[in-house]
């Protein structure tokens, strides 16, 4: 069976049905330029912060655009029972979910370059490490999309997966050392930033940006790929479990 | 040969069982008919049997080979309409046959070759442009069966087909899964409607409470009732309300009631319809027609399981209302 020739097709419905309608891309575009904006008046310094700013800028898009994604793709087809069809489609459920996910992730990466491209008329971007920001980017990408598919799995209502993914993002934003260093953390909150794949994202791209990083970042690709496998494996798990009675 | 055998197999929902032991085989090129009430667990075994639903205990085997615990292996043979059209409201209907397509690994140049061809028999040709939000529920039928076929499964499952949608278009759908047989398509269909199991399959199995109570060729089950007579009679006002009086009476025949104006009399011999009408007009009830019967697979499902057509007719017309 030329599972390729399925994976391409959802893959492409799920972006001309949900990824590419105007609520979404604008969506996509006017976030990362709120926040971007947000950052440098509240910071009150000059452009000379961009550097600094850009990695959390970068990663709250790719949060944003990702998690609420699969609250669509996948419980929303789920309620109105089309998702039955993918199921019964001879396709393994690892790579149905990969194609259900690659959209979403696709998506996530290019919101994160609004804020890069927006960057380059205001800093001097040549000491970037750029196959690292790609690189951590991408697993940012797959790692919050793992975490709304994880959420999309484990609840029934759209609503309840829009607002759980809510609980997960809006917290992460300031325990994931994306603006303020989670050295300057309570100590009680710094074990809960551990847990979060986002802060080793995060990490990647300080170091990329501005060389900022505070653990190795071996450690933190190594780290963000064990995330993404965990989430992954979870998702499946709990679709074998809850779906399929 | 089987296409497909079912071996005890069993669903317990919270330690209620949905399905409880059902065992059938399926001829290669064959229409088998489940038939049964509402909730006698006619779904549950179609999820068991595609890789929705994971048996509680049981076997299922697909052209011989057991794959109870790996359906995955044996869905490239299904084709399956569920008992809700679940189609993509925002694609057309062009474009909802060609993703339904990919999703079997067609190429492009064949997937929209075939979906032109289903959509020209199925007479949704005009509609294709059109987002199926719009379709009505016939044409949502019809396109969902298109869409099952479109792969050229070798055994194709309907749940209640028909139920709920327009008299042309069930018409016109029952005629497509008799192409369907002669193109040599097996076929698994659920029905509460008795005439149409008559009509269109060769093998029917009875299904109640989740059991199988009968499972044989539709000529066999015929048997029984071969050679009985039957006489419906229909009044002008209200008739079933006799029923008892009626009884009583004539104490050798047997008195159903067939719908709200409807008496339907049963006997195993020739049926003197005077005595009848005579009791009818002492007891003021005018009757508009009295009308000899062919018995039925009705009458068949009535002796079997102690069910009144009357209480699957009552469904049927529920359902078609909810709908
Ligand atoms: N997911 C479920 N959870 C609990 N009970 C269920 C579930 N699905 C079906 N049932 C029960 O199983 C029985 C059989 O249902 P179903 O297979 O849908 O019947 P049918 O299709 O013949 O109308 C019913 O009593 C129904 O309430
Ligand atoms: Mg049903």
């Amino acid at each position: 069976m030329k599972h390729w020739i399925a994976f391409w097709n959802i893959v492409v419905k799920d972006m001309r049905a949900y990824y590419l309608k105007p609520p979404n891309v604008s969506w996509g575009l006017i976030f990362p330029f709120a926040w971007t904006a947000m950052f440098f008046i509240k910071s009150g310094r000059g452009l000379e912060s961009v550097l600094a700013v850009l990695p959390g800028v970068v990663a709250i898009s790719v949060l944003f655009g990702t998690t609420s994604m699969l609250a669509v793709t996948v419980t929303f087809e789920k309620k109105s029972r089309s998702f039955e069809r993918l199921l019964l489609a001879p396709i393994p459920l690892e790579l149905l979910m990969l194609a259900k996910t690659g959209g979403a992730i696709v998506f996530g990466m290019v919101n994160a370059f609004v804020p890069v491209i927006v960057a380059v008329f205001l800093a001097d971007l040549s000491g970037v490490a750029w196959w690292q920001v790609v690189l951590a980017t991408g697993l940012i990408s797959v790692s919050s999309t793992f975490l709304g598919l994880f959420i999309a799995v484990a609840v029934s209502e759209v609503f309840e997966a829009q607002t759980f993914s809510n609980f997960f993002r809006f917290p992460m934003i300031f325990l994931c050392g994306l603006f303020f260093p989670i050295s300057a953390l309570p100590i009680f909150l710094k074990p809960l930033s551990y847990l979060l794949p986002l802060t080793y994202g995060a990490d990647i791209l300080h170091g990329a940006f501005h060389g900022g990083n505070s653990m190795p970042i071996g450690l933190d690709f190594a780290l963000m790929t064990l995330f993404c496998a965990g989430l992954f494996y979870l998702s499946i798990r709990n679709i074998h479990r809850k779906w399929i009675h | 040969m089987a296409i497909l055998e079912a071996d005890g197999l069993k669903k317990h929902f919270d330690g209620v069982a949905a399905v409880d032991g059902v065992s059938f085989a399926i001829d290669n090129g064959s229409i088998f008919g489940f038939l049964g009430p509402n909730g006698a667990g006619k779904t549950t075994t179609i999820n068991m049997l595609t890789g929705l639903a994971r048996p509680s205990a049981g076997k299922i085997l697909y052209q011989g080979r057991e794959c109870t615990q790996h359906l995955k292996d044996a869905q490239h043979l299904m084709g399956v309409v569920p008992d809700e059209s679940n189609l993509y409201p925002e694609l057309n209907g062009f474009e909802n046959l060609c993703f339904c397509a990919a999703l079997y690994g067609l190429g492009k140049a064949e997937r929209e070759a075939r979906a032109r061809r289903l959509l020209e028999t199925f007479g949704l040709a005009d509609a294709a442009g059109r987002k199926f939000a719009g379709y009505s529920k016939g044409m949502k039928r019809k396109l969902t069966i298109a869409a099952a076929v479109i792969h050229q499964p070798a055994i194709l499952f309907l749940d209640e087909p028909t139920s709920g949608i327009d008299v042309a278009s069930a018409r016109q759908i029952r005629q497509l899964l008799a192409d369907l047989k002669r193109e040599g398509t097996t076929i698994f269909l659920t029905t509460h409607y008795i005439e149409e199991a008559e009509r269109l399959c060769d093998r029917i199995a009875f299904i109640v409470n989740g059991r199988i109570v009968a499972n044989d060729e539709v000529a066999a089950l015929l048997k029984p009732v071969q050679g009985r007579f039957a006489t419906v009679f229909t009044f002008q006002g209200s008739g079933p309300s006799l029923i008892d009086n009626l009884r009583s009476t004539f104490p050798d025949l047997d008195f159903t009631p067939e719908s709200q104006n409807q008496i339907r009399v049963k006997s195993t011999g020739p049926i003197a319809i005077g005595p009848l009408v005579r009791f009818f007009e002492e007891n003021r009830i005018e009757v508009a027609e009295a009308r000899r019967v062919q018995p039925s697979l009705e009458d068949v499902f009535v002796r079997i399981t102690g069910i009144e057509a009357l209480v699957m007719k009552k469904e049927k017309e529920k359902q078609g209302g909810a709908a």
